[in-house]
């Protein structure tokens, strides 16, 4: 018989790393109760009474639910909190409460047993959908339910914990997961949930260890058990010994001090041991990022994506609202410099276009859109320029191929800045203008493009789906897609040397500009400017920081000579062992 | 009664913001608005009814319109529904 309140010896169980930490300390074992739901009738006489109780939960969860988005929004900004929002709106949902109401009355039922009938129809269907997103989206559905009915029957939830301790519990709901969080929570412990489960999310930005997924751990755990909880190795050790505890203690200690080290990098430049010199910059989409960007000491923004200004819009943004958008960037990023794309949309989506495109990536998209559209174009232009009066932007046009539409590209520029002159409104007349190159006519004619312009920036996600003929989306063949195909690195070899001859600057906004194993390969190859989403950015300065440039070269030489993708990777990876053991790479 | 075929082009499919856009535009309108995916109907002007729904991009839902300003209603929502619900596709 196992001891049934506390286990004598190790037990170890494996779930996945949901964040990242480690967590030492006292189970707290979380488990809430399924409403127990009877089912009664009642009398006609009874019914308005019912529905006033009802009204009356529906209208104390709505208030708990406010607060809690509050508290959200507050924690962890708004973008996190929007799944409280889909709860919210559940509770605001007529056509629902119709029905409800509705059976309430024509059935004689509680409305205990009403609530739970009705809203269990919609839950067993999302439990039951293929994707994960819906799956996880029955657990707010499922939320909303019990809140009403713990309403309706009055309860109260016990969020207040004794001292510290780590959350062990078959599921965490979102709210759940932050309402705890108001305690001294060292670590969380699920069954269920997946890396995008709210459980995950919430509690990587609370920067609170989390395992997920570990099927057995609340039924396994006893109440007075010591926990730890491995949240960079998806591990959880039931009564570790002080062995482990130690071992658990410096792992900690070792990450913690990586992190630090990482954080010392902030303030330092992306230079090389022999003094080569380069840009270390963020790729960003919205102003929530810009705070964090600083914090990981980037040198400006590489390329910000004017297009999410569209998101969720029925119309174009106005010249003003852009306007507001650029200057706010321009003036939180100052004296840094920011790259602004103008909008890169789709051939097959919105707004502009109604017409399907059978094959939208060689369709409508990109520069091509903006040259059809003068008057967008111009709105934009000219809300850049007007953003541009402290020097610090550049503008920047994605799905270039022809020099034909670069020099159109501009004249539009200067004629935006002619409709500023005679408005008499400031902007910075030698704003830098650019262009992306991810079209691999744009490549072949680099040297052509840095005439045209200031700077080139290799958009390295759609010039490889281009030139290697590989859609990534499309899982048949996204195993084709190669970064590291001879191919690729001989195009970024030549745009990065016809660049120079020029003497234009070339950047790369793609993707690969923040992968770990090529960043030695880049630099070698004498790229100018990184950039990266904000997250990856210390990592690929502490490689910058600790290689020479004269050594770079030759690692890019010998790249050169390799003739498949697994001889690359396999030689950058042998590099990358030799020098940063601790660096993970893909 | 106005039938119209759609397809999900927004790359997140009918996910929560999508469908929080649908459900207010249709609460607009007074006609009756079903929303039917491979035989499985629901209420469009239900947001937690078009969540089970689970339309991924790609998929093809058919929209029923019943009611005296089922033009216009069908029209608007169609739009919304080409338009990818202004996200990216």
């Amino acid at each position: 018989m196992p001891d049934k309140t506390t286990h004598t010896t190790e037990v170890v169980i494996k779930g996945i790393p949901a964040s990242p930490g480690i967590a030492i300390g006292p189970a707290f074992l979380f488990s809430k109760q399924a409403p127990v739901i009877r089912e009664k009738s009642i009398g006609q006489e009874e019914i308005p009474a019912e529905i006033a109780r009802l009204e009356q939960a529906v209208v104390r969860s709505h208030k708990e639910l406010r607060k809690i988005l509050e508290f959200a929004q507050s924690k962890l900004g708004e973008d996190k909190a929007k799944i409280f929002e889909a709860q919210l709106m559940i509770l605001e949902d007529s056509v629902l409460f119709d029905s409800v109401y509705g059976r309430i009355r024509s059935e004689l039922r509680n409305a205990d047993y009403v609530v739970y009938d009705e809203i269990g129809k919609y839950h067993r269907m999302m439990l039951s959908a293929r994707d994960e997103y819906t799956r996880e989206r029955a657990h707010d559905v499922e939320d909303v339910r019990n809140r009403i009915l713990r309403n309706l029957q009055e309860e109260r939830l016990i969020s207040r914990l004794e001292g510290s301790s780590i959350i062990i519990s078959q599921n965490l709901t979102a709210a759940d997961t932050l309402v705890l969080s108001r305690n001294d929570v060292l670590g969380y412990a699920t069954d269920i949930g997946g890396i995008t489960s709210h459980t995950a999310l919430l509690a990587r930005a609370l920067k609170i260890p989390a395992v997920v997924g570990a099927r057995t751990i609340s039924q396994t755990v006893r109440p007075s058990d010591r926990v730890i909880v491995d949240g960079y190795s998806g591990i959880i050790i039931l009564n570790p010994s002080d062995e482990t505890i130690r071992e658990l203690e410096q792992k900690r200690e070792l990450f913690k001090q990586f992190e630090e080290r990482l954080a010392e990098l902030r303030e330092l430049p992306a230079q090389t041991l022999d003094g080569h010199r380069v840009d270390l910059s963020a790729n960003i989409e919205f102003e929530q990022e810009l705070a964090f960007t600083r914090l990981q000491g980037a040198d400006g923004i590489g390329l910000y994506r004017s297009e999410v200004l569209l998101i969720g819009k029925e119309v174009f943004p106005s010249e003003e609202e852009q306007f507001e958008q650029y200057r706010l960037i321009a003036e939180t990023m100052y004296p840094q410099p920011v790259i602004i794309r103008t909008f890169d949309i789709g051939g097959d989506k919105l707004m502009v276009n109604s017409t399907k495109e059978n094959n939208p990536f060689l369709g409508w998209r990109g520069i091509r859109v903006m040259l059809d559209r003068p008057e967008l174009f111009l709105d934009q232009l000219r809300a850049i320029l007007r953003a541009s009066t402290r020097k610090n932007l550049s503008v920047m046009f994605p799905m270039v191929s022809s020099i034909k539409e670069v020099r159109n590209a501009k004249r539009f520029v200067e004629q935006a800045k002619d409709q500023l002159r005679k408005a008499n409104l400031p902007f910075d007349e030698k704003i830098k203008v650019g262009v992306m190159v991810e079209v691999p006519a744009a490549a072949v004619i680099a040297e052509d493009l840095a005439k045209e312009v200031n700077f080139l920036s290799i958009g390295t996600n759609d010039l490889i789906q281009y030139l290697l003929a590989v859609d990534r989306g499309n899982d048949v063949v996204s195993g084709l897609y190669q970064e590291f195909h001879p191919a690729v690195l001989r195009f970024l070899r030549r745009i990065i040397e016809r660049g120079k001859r020029k003497d234009v600057w070339v950047g790369m906004c793609g993707e690969m500009a923040g992968d770990p194993l090529a960043t030695i390969l880049l630099l070698g190859l004498g790229l100018d400017e990184f950039s990266v989403v904000p997250k990856v950015l210390p990592e690929i300065k502490k490689i910058i920081r600790s290689v020479k440039y004269k050594d770079a070269k030759k690692v890019a030489k010998h790249v050169m000579t390799l003739e498949t993708e697994d001889e690359v990777k396999e030689y950058l990876r042998g590099v990358m062992k030799e020098r940063f053991p601790d660096i993970p790479i893909g | 009664m106005i039938e119209r075929e759609v397809t999900i082009r927004n790359r997140a499919g009918l996910h929560t913001r999508p469908a929080a856009s649908l459900v207010k535009l249709a609460a607009k309108y007074k006609a009756e608005f079903f929303i039917d995916k491979e035989g499985f109907e629901i209420n469009g002007k239900s947001i937690i009814g078009v969540m089970t729904l689970a339309a991924d991009q790609g998929s093809k839902l058919l929209l029923r319109f019943t009611g005296e300003d089922e033009e216009a209603m069908s029209d608007a929502i169609v739009e919304l529904f080409e338009q990818g619900f202004g996200e990216p596709s």
